[in-house]
């Protein structure tokens, strides 16, 4: 599965998951309302200072800050063009010690683990229609859909191309949506036809015992 | 609609937003604080074509992929880190927009599907998502709402070349195979 996560045995990697995300959480909230560029200075070494136990590897995924920082840099220039640049500063000191120690938490932590520490926030869901058993099969047509619509995208444009020499554009939006919903279709006959999302195993003993 | 046949729906729309970030032409990060994403289109044809509740689970569905850690969001962005960034608010609009769309799409239900689907897209996908997005810059960024609402404001028209494809293909989508349109069924 594509995960950020970063195979390693550190004792950060040993930690469970669940103590992981409480520590995050208070984590964030201790650091909210810091308001010395000092002190969040300290907690972003600090911070620095854990990704570096992940060794060289670990230094290697700040490569996702490039894009973070551009965002960060726009911000900042809205705050000193509006006269507020020290605050602007310690926004930025804030934001990244945030974003470091919750990457570093995805960095280190299985997904299959996240989720089980996150099966009760995700209680909510099974009330909205969305059964926890169901959950693992729905994550599990979403990372399969993705290329597949992607493919979809890909070979409509490249047979547009092929008739006319030029891009398809916006032209391939109806296809494409035809196409993908139809594909959705299919893999629901093809569930259905396997006894539905709910298994088919424990509906035919309920129908023996029935009998 | 069955539930497996629902179910499926939504895990197509929650892929169809993960596809919209991976398509490497809408990955430009902007000046002013939220990189410039298609995937907003995801969440208006999530509300518009699935209805309220399946609209929301959709882009929730999304969002926890992201959360526990699959690179999703535009830029190949994802994990943890994403919830602490100063774009925190939009993420938590996201479902909040896919089920007012939804909504009001049902509301809408005896005007036609593309008008419907405009206006739904509109208020959910622009209105909502912004009403969530911009305190959520001014709370991490420490901006004046002045500034995040100014800042945002160069979105706005990306967003409705989104409401147009939206309403486009809920149309297509209400000739060619009515019975995918959910949330009028």
């Amino acid at each position: 599965m594509i995960s950020v996560y970063l195979p390693g045995e550190t004792f950060l990697h040993r930690l469970p998951a669940g103590a992981k995300l409480a520590g995050l959480c208070l984590a964030t909230i201790i650091v909210l309302p810091i308001e010395s560029p000092r002190v969040l200075g300290a907690v972003l070494l600090l911070v620095l200072g854990l990704f570096a136990c992940l060794g060289r590897e670990g230094l290697r995924q700040l490569k996702f800050l490039r894009s973070l920082s551009v965002l960060l840099a726009g911000l900042l220039a809205l705050h000193i063009f509006s006269g507020t640049g020290s605050a602007g500063v310690v926004m930025v000191l804030r934001l990244l010690a945030m974003v470091l120690l919750a990457t570093l938490v995805s960095l280190t932590t299985k997904m299959d683990d996240l989720l089980d520490a996150l099966r009760g926030v995700l209680q909510p869901l099974g009330r909205l229609g969305l059964p926890e058993k169901k959950l693992a099969l729905a994550i599990g047509l979403v990372l399969r859909f993705a290329p597949v619509l992607i493919g979809i995208g890909a070979s409509l444009g490249e047979a547009y191309r092929a008739r006319s020499g030029r891009k398809g554009g916006v032209r391939l939006i109806a296809p494409f949506a035809l196409q993908a919903l139809g594909s959705a279709d299919r893999v629901a006959e093809a569930l259905a036809a396997r006894g539905g999302a709910d298994g088919f195993a424990p509906e035919t003993k309920d129908r023996k015992t029935t009998l | 609609m069955t539930s497996d046949r629902s179910l499926v729906h939504i895990a197509l729309y929650a892929a169809l937003i993960a596809a919209l970030g991976l398509m490497p032409l809408f990955q430009i990060p902007f000046l002013g604080g939220v990189p410039i994403t298609a995937q907003t289109l995801g969440v208006m044809l999530a509300g518009v074509m699935l209805g309220s509740v399946r609209g929301a689970l959709a882009v929730l569905l999304f969002l926890l992929l992201v959360a526990i850690g699959a690179p999703l969001l535009a830029g190949g962005r994802g994990g943890l880190g994403v919830f602490a960034g100063p774009s925190v608010g939009f993420l938590i609009g996201w479902p909040i927009g896919a089920f007012v769309t939804g909504a009001i799409m049902r509301t809408m239900k005896n005007r036609s599907v593309i008008f419907s689907a405009a206006v739904s897209a509109i208020v959910g996908g622009i209105g909502v998502v912004y009403l969530f997005g911009i305190p959520g810059l001014v709370i991490m960024a420490d901006l004046p709402l002045s500034k995040a609402a100014i800042g945002s404001l160069i979105y706005i028209p990306g967003d409705l070349i989104k409401v147009a494809i939206t309403a486009v293909v809920a149309q297509t989508v209400a000739r060619g195979m009515p019975s995918a349109l959910v949330s009028r069924v």
